[in-house]
């Protein structure tokens, strides 16, 4: 059996799904978290149902992607669960009543049913019941409440095949049902409601946008270099550094295999960044210097993105990113991007029009540097002194409002108008932060541990048998005299094709002077995507955006990395 | 139309509400806006706008919803 669980954006829709599959999904508080679609399976009675979490939609008669998506699921679903918030019956009915008027059989989850109370809404259930004529079972998705009821009751979801009405029949119809079903009593404006009035207007918002990138930039380092200072740093000097020792006399302190496991040794000390074995810089870099970047970045954006916050930026944003040829929503995919950018160029199918996903997309790959890259520029380039880091994130900011200039008027189009929903501010529930931090950590480490192990093998074999002298050679004019970076810098370049992270390690033991690590870090973050990005960008954009997106890039790249050497 | 005064969204000043008489749009952008409730007879209040042509927020029903500038200017309202 198909279950199709659908609603408008941001009703809870994917919370649960996650309750009802043991499935986890990234749900947060703003429209759009999902794009594609999730399936998964539970039990229903003796045999196992399919779920399926269908993107949000407004109206069946599909106005964009997602909700042309969400049309043509329905062909196929055998019993719809229609997620309804009840905090706001209004607009959400809509939606119920186009669904009844289809050949499926309905039942409705009227969900964030804890959130009436304080709002003063007072909602009849028996009088919905019997108007709609479907089960309604109240639920609140974060705590779990309702969700069992809900589960049992799909059996008896029913099919009523209402006559097909006109849009504005419709909402008479959804206007008469409030009427009988629907009590609002006065109260007075709690202080969350002032907080989201102030920030969308003009003043105050300029300084509460301000107030909140501050507080997680600084946020982000201080958790970030406390877990490498106290935790992670501590554990690699002390317990694993004697364990590689004994593993590296134990291999004959030299060789092949003893340079491919333990890396080079240098008076008996290792050295993990410059190493380079597997056991040595192949887990230091993912675990003692990216890995704490990774866990404090998404715990601050799972909270920012749980909060309701972000749809405000948008509303902020908007004018300004017209300039670059997006709307205020595009800011989504970009604030993504520093964490990773797969996710990012996958949540610009957010943007309505192909222009605008093409630039967001190639606008994210350009001037967006990644959590796990940033970490490496912090460690690495942090250590010769903030103003360097900061010349780093000033270029990238200016070759990014540059690009998005050059874009928005190189690009046939306009970029369409913002129209998105502000949800309430909510405190985030630390159940869904936690758990979303848990699933990002763990993509993260899936994802990058075995590219890097793979990629240190390789490299020590390739350095063994001095391929890599041979290509230094032939690209040295562009790495040395364009960029000012030793010849040798061309493997950390080639290397950035799969991993970036692993590739500012590369740079280490080079010695390069602060500028030149300004130089090698700005180009790395602009070239060219990594392997995973380029793949999705490929599938998202198609093969002939992607490989104009991949030119844009380079250009881009060299002239920045050029202007740097000559102007530093 | 009679004697009654129709200013568009963001004409309206914040806190100002007013009912939709009519979106002066193309098909498509009726469409996106009737399917978020907002059309002809709805009670809307403005909440805010954004300087140098930034989107109009409103409140519509319960929900809270940012519309960009050229949008907005073609939503006509009647003062209350
Ligand atoms: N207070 C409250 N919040 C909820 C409830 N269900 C979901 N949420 C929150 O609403 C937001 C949207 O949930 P999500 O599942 O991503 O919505 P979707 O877009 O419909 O998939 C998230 O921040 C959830 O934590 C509920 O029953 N009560
Ligand atoms: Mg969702």
């Amino acid at each position: 059996m198909k279950v199709l669980l659908m609603g408008n954006p941001n009703v809870g829709k994917s919370v649960i799904f996650s309750r009802l599959t043991g499935v986890h999904v990234i749900a947060s508080n703003y429209p759009g978290t999902t794009v594609g679609y999730t399936h998964g399976y539970m039990k229903l009675g003796e045999k196992p149902a399919e779920i399926i979490d269908v993107p949000g939609t407004y109206t069946l008669e599909p106005t964009c992607d997602a909700e042309e998506i969400a049309s043509r699921m329905l062909a196929d679903g055998e019993v719809v669960i229609n997620v309804v918030n009840a905090t706001n019956l209004e607009r959400n009915l809509y939606l119920t009543l186009q669904l009844l008027e289809k050949h499926v059989p309905v039942i409705i989850a009227l969900n964030v049913w804890d959130d009436t109370k304080h709002r003063g809404i007072h909602i009849d259930l028996e009088k919905l019941r019997l108007l709609l004529g479907v089960p309604v079972i109240p639920t609140v998705a974060v705590t779990g409440q309702g969700i069992k009821e809900l589960a049992e009751s799909i059996p008896h979801a029913i099919s009523l095949d209402l006559p097909v009405r006109s849009r504005d029949e419709r909402w008479a119809a959804v206007g008469d049902i409030i009427e009988q079903v629907q009590r609002i009593t006065r109260r007075h404006h709690t202080w969350t409601e002032r907080l989201e009035d102030a920030s969308v207007s003009p003043l105050t918002g300029g300084a509460i946008a301000l107030s909140i990138l501050a507080a997680v930039f600084f946020v982000v380092r201080f958790i970030g270099e406390g877990l490498i200072a106290h935790v992670f740093d501590p554990l690699f000097q002390n317990v694993w550094a004697p364990t590689i020792l004994k593993v590296s006399s134990f291999l004959g302190e030299g060789g092949l295999l003893h340079d491919v496991v333990v890396g080079k040794v240098v008076a008996g000390e290792i050295d993990f960044v410059e190493s380079f074995g597997l056991l040595s810089t192949g887990v230091y870099i993912p675990f003692a210097m990216v890995l704490p970047y990774i866990i404090a970045f998404y715990l601050v954006l799972g909270i920012l993105e749980d909060t309701g916050y972000l749809p405000r930026l948008a509303v902020l944003m908007d004018t300004f990113m017209h300039r670059l040829g997006l709307h205020g929503y595009a800011i989504i995919p970009t604030l993504l991007g520093f964490g990773c950018n797969v996710p990012a160029v996958l949540s610009t199918r957010i943007l309505e029009s192909k222009r605008e996903r093409f630039i967001a997309a190639t606008l994210v790959s350009v001037a967006v540097p990644c959590a796990a890259l940033q970490a490496m520029i912090f460690g690495m380039v942090g250590a010769h002194g903030g103003q360097y880091v900061a010349i780093i994130y000033g270029t990238l900011f200016v070759s990014w409002i540059i690009l998005g200039f050059i874009l928005n008027h190189a690009t046939k189009g306009f970029s369409p108008e913002l129209l998105i929903e502000i949800p309430p501010y909510r405190l985030p529930s630390w159940q869904t932060v936690f758990k979303k931090l848990w699933m990002r950590v763990r993509g993260f480490l899936k994802e990058a541990i075995p590219i890097i192990l793979g990629a240190v093998a390789v490299i020590n074999v390739l350095y063994f048998f001095g391929i890599f002298d041979a290509i230094a050679r032939f690209t040295a004019p562009v790495v040395s005299d364009l960029l000012g970076l030793p010849k040798e810098a061309i493997t950390a370049l080639v290397v950035g094709f799969l991993r970036k992270d692993m590739a500012m390690g590369m740079l280490a033991p080079l010695a390069l002077s602060a500028k030149q690590l300004v130089v090698g870090s700005v180009v790395l973050s602009m070239f060219f995507p990594c392997v995973a990005t380029f793949v999705v960008l490929l599938k998202e954009l198609g093969v002939a955006n992607m490989l104009k997106s991949a030119g844009i890039m380079i250009i881009a790249a060299f002239l920045a990395g050029g202007i740097l050497n000559l102007i530093l | 139309m009679d004697n009654r005064k129709l200013i568009s969204l963001p004409m309206m000043r914040p806190g100002q509400s007013g009912r939709v008489i009519q979106i002066r749009g193309g098909q498509g952008m009726i469409n996106r806006l009737n399917s978020m409730g907002i059309l002809p007879g709805k009670k809307i209040t403005k909440v805010s706008s954004m300087l140098m042509r930034g989107p109009v927020t409103i409140q519509v029903d319960r929900v809270r919803v940012a519309i960009g500038f050229g949008m907005a200017s073609k939503i006509l309202v009647e003062e209350e």
